[in-house]
């Protein structure tokens, strides 16, 4: 039976429901708490759905299963411009979205990262800005978001168990002085919410199959579908989001599983997208009343596009390791994500065991390299380990999703370009981290270090930020955008800047925090 | 693939060649897997010499020293099926003929160093990008490179959590509660 069987079904001229664009963190999140106030929900989601059951154990196969792989182009001097042209990021495009193949990194902003443009002032080339809200103002629902996503470390859920290459980096952390420990996971440690405890597998990026680790896919999505006000319509591509005369939002217009234009009213309309997505179904929605794309006087539609700063360091050893083995990201180091201008940059980053199984360590290592050096590290794979850096890049008016003038996808409608330019404090910080990670493997007899390229962007966000002045973003403090009241953002797309912190804690608390209000402007009649 | 003698070559696809070999670790992991140590892979478009040059331009890319050209054949395997569109069939027999023709007729009869040069300087050709991209991929997605490499693959499939997960014996254990608990053993 499938999750969809016994759902409720809306009309499609049904304008009192509210439409939700993906299925994901943000839309998924949203829809869930939605339909618990009673409302009525419609989410279309533009992937097909793969249960925990179709999850494959093969990276390659996994990739070709749920990866977004319309097309998309890319410009610009970041890398993956020349590696992977037409793969600027690695999401998902299935029921659930990139929550079905996250690691489950749920670590909170630090209050600081609210107030970026004060705490670290200008930056030149740098387009900052203080969030509308602070996070005084989002920790209630951080704390709402962890006990829903089950967060180890929080709500006195144990961490989980270190796998091998959690006990290379604790012991590199340890000589370095830094602190460690397993991290702040929505993996279930123990048995909680109906779901299983983790198994250790090590295919975390291909999908769950215990259910241990937390995705929409097997959590809000059927808790929604269970409250009888949420329809789920899969393979549902979004073209556009049409409005009226008064420039208020009336519904969107889609492409169904047989590539068949359908319309559905709605009171409200919800984008979550991911951030290429959301970008551009608001410039593809351009009208004689909104000639430059819907929600964009501002002209911030698509920028300040940030994807962090990445990186990764991989080191080997006389003894084995086998790093596949187990969680993900099985060790997580904070005390390089402190604001520390004497380091050569603002924000921090955060170090994060990471794992690729051979197939990916080939593609990714470094993509384009051959010879004897890159065979030399392959030959040493299983006394590898690896850890991920990620942390704060800066939002840039020129880093943007645009139109593609040319490509078009399926459904004849115009592709994302994606222009990405390193800020020189991206590449400080980067450097800095890639010193860091060399010197913590170092410290535990490393033979090899390995510097590892940022892979197509898995953290996506700030192309549609928040702003408190109208003019200086799409959203408002609840993701409500400036020019459409009925008309929100609702995934990682709000960011007004990206912090150092994997993205999906703050997606899922600002989803659940946009629900509450959006109930009380629908009750207030608002909206 | 490893399960066909040598002795059936002959009646392999008629169309395309065939690389064979065996393999040269008898002791070897993979030959603890292989059924037989000889090995043949038929090809469908490509000649069995096409296929001895492409297979030794892998190895020249990917220089793994103990990898059977069992594991390389896997690489052949799918230029092999990419050559299928006459487009890349084209490219491969070009990029072949005229290194055959740079070096008297005979690229393979080359010594090492010089096959390694000749090959380097195509670096960025399409011929040369064909091959690179094909075996970063195909090279190290099969159960035998697996083997070879100790990625064991999808048997993480049931999870590793009683088996191996964390068995590291060469560094210290790290103490609770940085490290966290085994299901149900949290104090
Ligand atoms: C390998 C990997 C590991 C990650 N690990 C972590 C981690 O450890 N911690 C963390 O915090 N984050 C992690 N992330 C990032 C995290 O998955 C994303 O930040 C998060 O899922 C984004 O949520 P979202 O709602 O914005 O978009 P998504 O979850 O991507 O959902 C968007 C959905 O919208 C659908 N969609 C798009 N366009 C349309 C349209 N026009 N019509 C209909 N549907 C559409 C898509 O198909 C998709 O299903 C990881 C990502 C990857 C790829
Ligand atoms: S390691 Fe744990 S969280 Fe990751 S896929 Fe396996 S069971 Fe799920």
């Amino acid at each position: 039976m499938a999750m969809t069987d016994n759902q409720a079904r809306f009309a499609q001229d049904d304008d009192s429901v509210v439409v939700i664009i993906g299925s994901g963190a943000g839309g998924g999140t949203l829809a869930n708490e939605l339909a618990s106030q009673g409302i009525d929900v419609v989410v279309l989601e533009a992937g097909a759905i793969h249960t925990r059951d179709d999850f494959l154990a093969d990276e390659w196969a996994a990739f070709s299963q749920l990866s977004w792989l319309d097309n998309r182009t890319t410009s610009g001097s970041f890398r993956l411009a020349k590696d992977f042209p037409n793969l600027p990021a690695w999401i998902v495009k299935s029921v659930g979205g990139t929550t079905v193949h996250w690691a489950g990194a749920s670590l909170r902003f630090q209050p600081h990262e609210f107030r970026a443009l004060s705490e670290y002032g200008a930056v030149e080339g740098a387009n900052l800005l203080d969030w509308p809200l602070g996070y005084d103002d989002l920790a209630p629902y951080y704390a709402k978001a962890e006990n829903r996503m089950g967060v180890t470390r929080t709500n006195d859920i144990p961490g989980l168990p270190g796998n091998n290459n959690f006990h290379v980096m604790y012991a590199g952390a340890k000589n370095l002085g830094y602190s460690c420990n397993t991290g702040h996971m929505a993996i279930n440690s123990e048995i909680r919410d109906g779901r299983a405890s983790c198994q250790q597998r090590g295919f975390c990026f291909q999908g769950c199959r215990t259910g241990a680790k937390w995705s929409t896919l097997y959590t809000e999505l059927p808790a929604a579908i269970a409250t009888g006000h949420m329809e789920l319509r899969p393979q549902s591509h979004v073209a556009t989001i049409e409005h009226d005369d008064q420039g208020r939002a009336t519904g969107v217009t889609y492409f169904d599983a047989n590539g068949d234009m359908q319309r559905q009213k709605a009171r409200i309309v919800a984008v979550a997208g991911n951030s290429i997505e959301t970008p551009r179904l608001l410039l593809n929605s351009a009208s004689s009343m909104f000639p430059d794309g819907l929600a964009n006087s501002s002209g911030q539609v698509g920028r300040n596009y940030m994807r962090h700063m990445t990186g990764s360091v991989y080191a080997t050893f006389d003894e084995p390791v086998h790093m596949y083995r187990g969680t993900t990201m099985a060790g997580i180091i904070s005390d390089e994500a402190r604001h520390d201008p004497s380091r050569g940059f603002v924000g921090g980053y955060e170090m994060e065991t990471l794992s690729l199984g051979l197939p990916f360590m080939a593609a990714f290592l470094d993509p384009g390299a051959w010879g004897s050096k890159f065979a030399g590290a392959l030959d040493q794979y299983d006394h590898m380990a690896g850890m991920w850096l990620v942390g704060e890049d800066m939002p840039r008016e020129t880093n943007r999703i645009t139109l593609n003038g040319e490509a078009k996808d399926a459904y004849g409608l115009p592709v994302a370009n994606v222009h990405y330019d390193d800020h020189p404090n991206d590449i400080a910080m980067r450097e800095h981290g890639f010193r860091q990670g060399a010197a913590l493997y170092e410290s535990v007899g490393a033979r090899d270090i390995y510097r590892t390229p940022p892979y197509p962007s898995t953290h996506n966000m700030g192309s549609c930020r928040m702003s408190a002045r109208a003019q200086d973003g799409v959203c408002n403090g609840y993701g409500q955008t400036h020019d459409v009241a009925n008309l929100f953002i609702s995934d990682g797309s709000q960011f007004t800047t990206s912090a150092a912190e994997n993205p999906t804690l703050t997606i899922v608390s600002l989803a659940i925090r946009q629900a509450e209000h959006i109930g009380k402007l629908m009750k207030e009649g608002a909206v | 693939m490893l399960s066909r003698p040598l002795s059936r070559r002959v009646f392999l696809k008629a169309s395309g060649g065939a690389l064979a070999g065996t393999l040269a670790f008898a002791s070897g992991p993979i030959a603890l897997l292989a059924p037989s140590r000889s090995w043949a892979m038929p090809l469908d478009t490509l000649s069995s010499r096409q296929g001895e040059v492409l297979l030794e331009i892998t190895k020249h890319l990917f220089p793994h020293p103990g990898l059977e050209d069992a594991v390389y054949a896997f690489v052949v395997k799918d230029l092999d099926k990419a050559a299928g569109v006459e487009q890349t069939h084209e490219l491969i027999q070009g990029g072949i003929a005229s290194l055959d023709s740079d070096a008297s007729g005979d690229w393979l009869a080359l010594d090492k160093q010089e096959q390694f040069q000749r090959i380097e300087a195509l670096e960025g050709t399409p011929f040369f990008e064909k091959i690179r991209a094909t075996a970063v991929v195909s090279l190290y997605n099969n159960p035998l490179a697996f083997t070879h490499f100790g990625y064991q693959g999808e048997e993480g499939d049931v999870g590793y959590l009683y088996n191996g997960f964390s068995d590291l014996t060469w560094l210290p254990d790290p103490p609770q509660p940085a490290d966290g608990y085994m299901p149900g053993k949290a104090s």
